[in-house]
């Protein structure tokens, strides 16, 4: 099998990558880790006529801490975040997360910016963005903004980005020390796409819950941030009675595709069983 | 469409070639530079048969552009052996664990395990699996690639290997 032809672009800088990407339009894709892409070129799915290789971009690259928040380069690879020392101590919901997704050879090369750029429902990250209240830096035609994963997601594969921009970096606010997490994962073997997942970021005073965030993995045609669920765990001590509320609440807002990972109504119950995992998880981790 | 000109170094040989830029790596390795080794199985990057260690990171050759290989080095099953001809640890160790049957995964799987055992020269069992887990085999069931792996670690470290009982 063998891919469309394309012409092959290596831009240097994000403002030539961002020029490339303007004056193409259409006819021009960026390409990260290209784990999405690439097969989907090898199917004839997608059929590019041109490729803006991120590849030698210094600045799209690596992790830093800037005030409260950590900032993530866009083509820092899946690999990368599961060994950043930073991470592990700040942001442990990231390595748990990216340790779940596809198979070591993909995250060697399977990069952050990709995968929440991408809109595919089944990818992980954009949900856990949404749980942690992060916002993507975008360098477009008209300069630099940023958007809040919360506000990013549209439908299948259609996000806030316009034709020409460049999805930069990552800013992700830094969890209270102490804070629980868990990201839990139904997954039907290693490299596939979550039948459903759920992502829980707590902190918790004097034995009840302080604030909660909750994100949910391909239940619908975009991520989901379970804000009511959320909203009825506060204040609670995460009674069986009030965990299964917010649950049925998170149900609620699911709307899941049928097909090979199972029936509309299994993959929203799964939903359900990986919520109230990640949520005892997330207050046995919790301090506080 | 207009060919590229890449120069890359595979099994520590300096080679260059003139690709299109759909060209995938898999093909150029094995078309153009008849370095057969690694293996076409599912050409969507599932099941590992295609496996090459790039610039110290293993890959599925299926799924990069051989464009965007232009200046790496890359080791390949061919590249694997000890400089004088003997067996490397590995191969040894899925020679004498039987860690393959077809054979067809084994090039992808020992150039994994290759890089696993670099980066964590004594794994256990779980995170052998966990490491080999982009690797497809449907002869072994798995046991005695693990076994193979295991046997290279010890032998490696300079250890007597002990198969863990049944």
């Amino acid at each position: 099998m063998i891919p469309g032809s394309f012409s092959y672009h290596r831009p240097k800088s994000v403002q030539e990558a961002v020029g490339l990407l303007a004056k193409l339009g259409d006819d021009g894709r960026a390409i990260a880790g290209g784990h999405s892409l690439i097969p989907m070129m090898i199917l004839r799915l997608a059929t590019p006529a041109n490729l803006v290789d991120l590849a030698d971009i210094a600045d799209l690259k690596g992790i830093r801490t800037d005030g409260n928040d950590i900032v993530i380069g866009a083509m820092t690879t899946q690999h990368d975040l599961i060994g950043s020392d930073l991470l592990g101590a700040k942001l442990p919901i990231l390595r748990e997360t990216s340790a779940q997704i596809a198979d070591p050879q993909v995250r060697y090369l399977g990069t952050l910016g990709g995968n929440v750029a991408n809109g595919d429902p089944g990818n992980d990250m954009p949900a856990v963005m949404m749980c942690l209240g992060a916002s993507y830096h975008v360098t477009g035609k008209s300069g630099e903004r940023r958007i809040a994963a919360r506000e990013f997601y549209q439908g299948a594969y259609f996000t806030a980005l316009e034709a020409g921009d460049v999805l930069t970096a990552i800013r992700i606010p830094v969890p209270a020390a102490g804070h629980g997490y868990a990201y839990e994962k139904l997954k039907r073997k290693i490299g596939d796409y979550a039948t459903a997942a759920a992502a829980v970021v707590l902190t918790m005073k004097a034995g009840k819950v302080e604030s909660c965030s909750i994100g949910l993995t391909n239940v619908a045609e975009t991520p989901l941030w379970a804000e009511d669920a959320a909203k009825i765990l506060v204040g609670s001590t995460l009674d069986k009675a009030t965990v299964k509320r917010a649950v049925a609440a998170a149900e609620a807002i699911t709307a899941p595709a049928t097909d090979a990972r199972g029936p509309a109504i299994y993959r929203t119950k799964m939903a359900g069983v990986m919520l109230t995992r990640a949520l005892s998880s997330a207050l046995a981790r919790a301090r506080g | 469409m207009a060919k590229s000109h890449v120069a890359m170094k595979v099994n520590g040989k300096s080679v260059e070639a003139l690709v299109e830029p759909r060209t995938l790596l898999i093909y150029l390795l094995r078309d153009q530079l008849s370095i057969t080794g690694p293996h076409i199985g599912c050409e969507t990057s599932h099941c590992g048969a295609c496996t090459v260690d790039l610039d110290g990171k293993s890959v599925k050759s299926c799924t990069v552009f051989a464009v965007q290989a232009d200046g790496a080095e890359i080791r390949t099953i061919e590249g694997i052996a000890n400089p004088d001809g003997t067996l490397h640890a590995l191969q040894e160790g899925f020679r004498e664990m039987h860690g393959l049957q077809c054979g067809f995964c084994t090039p992808g799987m020992i150039t994994r395990a290759y890089r696993l055992l670099q980066e964590n020269p004594n794994p256990t069992d779980a995170e052998i699996r966990y490491g080999i887990s982009g690797n497809l085999c449907r002869c072994t069931g798995y046991q005695n690639i693990v076994k193979a792996i295991q046997f290279a670690a010890a032998k490696l470290a300079g250890v007597p290997f002990q198969e863990a009982a049944e």
